[in-house]
């Protein structure tokens, strides 16, 4: 084993930025989120109980802090409410994630596969979505989705359907919402992961026999599994929580998390049981996180 | 296995590979331009040239990875046209062995089998097979990049050799290795192909591989063949200037032919006699000639030169002998007792097979 390189002083600065403001901007209002969980509520601006205040001193903190308590988590489990939409949550991001999954996989091979002088380009209009902004993008869904909207419109037009489907403020418009504002980030990690495998390597399977599909099943696949990590946990964590899009392209039955949470901070006032809901959901996302990783290459096993 | 029975006298008549007027452009560019040649059942057979050559091309023609403008690929009584690479019952190991990463030794090497479909003793009978004769036992769980870089090649001779195939293609096998382990590997390579009996043909720009490995030689240049013959003819007896400067070291003396009583080359040193001339009299000429068969001596009949320096090679040293003010001659020899601004003269071989046409 090699030892360990030490870090100059330069390096050390330089690491010790992100770290920083990771710590300020991240940890420490994750830490106030904790903290508010575990405070009780009251009618008051803000409307829970303080920890510290400079008039109590040292002495008053202790005080302060026998008032903690577990109350706000447990509302999250004996309301079914709180259960029910993470479940829902859950579940729209699994099946958004699988769609999404399967929507940009034979893309990113199609770009990787594409001649080296188009992938550029390729990939510019894959990014293009992000040249407007994210709310207009989901608000144009409306659009299309509502019952005499254009995709309605024109199946009937058709003569396909008499009367319209209904699709909007639904679980299927807000997981068709989800699959379209992600795609680019499943998109880019499997792209990434495909354009780096060595063509030589389908040469060789299909040298010993495997058919295109084969090829495809054994040697790409296994060998973009970092990118296809990457972009499930890229698309599945924020979709979880997301907020927006159940909100424009929801309906009542798409009660998800982030819609929960903001409820309960800005209409109820709730801060302490919004905030529990947000800790447990970031237990449930931490979760697959270490799964996931677990399934990487172990970095000892896998030097190159 | 028993490489007798897989020479049958009877199907040696028919070539296993039959390769006819195969053409192939990339835009301009001719890489490959009417080749023509046949491979035995059980030969090894080497395709040399520089790069740019089209050996490559001719190679991934055979394989499938490359579809031929024009002309005929025959294995086995079989035309080859438009069957995709994975039906071909040839394999080949790749320059940069393209081993699956994310597999293991074992894997690799039953990738193939696995594609066929059979049943599961007999992969791994076959695969431990390849495994003892590649010397891998030890290393089948292990993954590729835990290996060095004269296991990776063995992996993946043992996984292009695992099918079957009836001709085996290698992309300069030997290319990655370092010196010392390249002789041991071409002992190693032509052992096995001994044993298994399974007709090699590589692709290789060096000619000692090709010389000491193939039973036969088709020397390429710009999409051409040269020549084909065995190692020793194409090195004794050179079809083409070319050929004699690229396989070996030599000397070429240009000059001009005279008969008379017997065929001579005149040069500006003097003549030297030919043992077996077509061209007419005054043609231009250049003869190749090896260093090491010119015979330097202190003294006697020949024709005399001044040593301008040497170098020793272990098994001999190697002469520059100046014979005229625009000509130096290479000369290998044995006696060491030579010293720089030496007088000597040199002795030239009766037989002179290697004199090319000016325009050669």
């Amino acid at each position: 084993m090699k030892e360990a390189p030490r870090l100059t002083r330069g390096q050390l600065l330089v690491l010790l930025a992100p770290y920083l403001w990771i710590g300020a901007f991240l940890l420490a209002p994750l830490l106030l989120i904790l903290k508010i969980s575990l405070s009780q509520s009251v009618l008051a601006r803000p409307p829970y109980r303080p920890l510290f205040e400079l008039a109590d001193g040292i002495a008053g903190l202790w005080s302060k802090a026998q008032t903690l308590t577990l109350d706000a988590y447990r509302t999250l489990f004996t309301d079914s409410l709180y259960l029910d939409a993470y479940i829902s949550s859950l579940t729209i991001a699994a099946i958004a994630t699988l769609v999404t999954l399967l929507v940009a996989y034979p893309f990113a091979l199609a770009m990787a596969r594409a001649p080296a002088n188009w992938r550029p380009f390729l990939i510019g209009l894959a990014a293009a979505p992000f040249w407007t902004s994210f709310l207009i993008r989901v608000y144009a869904w409306i659009a299309l989705l509502k019952d005499e909207g254009l995709i309605n419109k024109a199946l009937i037009a058709l003569g396909m359907i008499d009367t319209p489907i209904e699709m909007f403020a639904t679980r299927f418009a807000v997981i068709v919402g989800i699959v379209y504002s992600y795609l680019p980030f499943m998109l880019l990690p499997i792209y990434a992961a495909l354009e780096r495998q060595d063509p030589t390597l389908r040469e060789a399977s299909a040298d010993l026999g495997a058919s295109p599909f084969e090829t495809f099943l054994r040697v790409t696949l296994p060998l973009s599994r970092e990118g296809v990590i990457a972009g499930v946990l890229l698309v599945f964590i924020p979709a979880v929580g997301e907020f927006v899009i159940p909100d424009l392209l929801g309906g009542s039955d798409t009660l998800m998390i982030g819609r929960t949470l903001w409820n309960d901070f800005f209409a109820n006032h709730d801060w302490p049981t919004a905030s529990a809901a947000a800790v447990v959901l970031l237990a449930l996302l931490i979760a697959p996180l270490v799964a996931l990783e677990r399934l990487r290459y172990d970095p000892k096993k896998d030097g190159s | 296995m028993n490489a007798g029975s897989a020479i049958d006298p009877a199907m040696d008549m028919k070539p296993l590979l039959s390769i006819r007027h195969i053409c192939k452009n990339y835009g301009d560019t001719t890489a490959l331009d009417d080749v023509s040649l046949t491979i035995a059942r059980g030969e090894f057979f080497a395709l040399l040239g520089p790069s740019g050559c089209g050996k490559t091309t001719l190679m991934r023609c055979i394989a499938g990875f490359e579809t031929p403008d024009a002309g005929q690929l025959v294995l086995d009584g079989c035309d080859l046209a438009g069957m995709p690479p994975y039906r071909r019952p040839v394999n080949m190991m790749f320059q940069s062995y393209a081993l699956f990463p994310h597999l293991n030794v074992y894997e690799n090497v039953a990738f193939g089998l696995r594609r066929k479909g059979l049943a599961k003793d007999v992969i791994e009978a076959r695969v431990s097979e390849l495994l003892r004769l590649t010397q891998l036992i030890p290393y089948g769980a292990r993954r590729i990049n835990e290996l060095s870089g004269g296991q990776r090649q063995r992996v993946a001779l043992a996984r292009a050799l695992a099918p079957g195939p009836t001709l085996l293609l290698l992309d300069e096998p030997l290319g990655a290795l370092d010196r010392k382990l390249r002789e041991e590997t071409q002992f190693h390579l032509k052992q096995i192909q001994r044993e298994t009996g399974t007709s090699f043909m590589i692709v290789t720009h060096d000619q000692d591989e090709a010389l000491a490995l193939a039973d036969r030689v088709a020397v390429m240049r710009a999409g051409r063949i040269e020549q084909i013959a065995s190692p020793n003819d194409i090195y004794d007896r050179p079809a083409s200037r070319f050929v004699a400067g690229f396989v070996g070291d030599t000397n070429f003396i240009d000059g001009v032919v005279h008969h008379q009583s017997a065929a001579h080359l005149v040069t500006d040193f003097g003549a030297i006699t030919l043992s077996d001339c077509q061209l007419a009299d005054g043609a231009g000429a250049t003869l190749s000639i090896r260093p090491e068969d010119i015979l330097a001596r202190h003294e006697g009949a020949g024709i005399a030169g001044v040593v301008e320096d040497f170098v020793f090679r272990g098994d001999n040293t190697l002469l520059r002998v100046r014979v005229s003010d625009a000509m130096t001659l290479r000369v290998a020899t044995w006696d060491s007792r030579f010293a720089v601004g030496e007088r000597v003269v040199l002795q030239f071989p009766a037989e002179t097979p290697a004199l090319f046409a000016e325009s050669a």
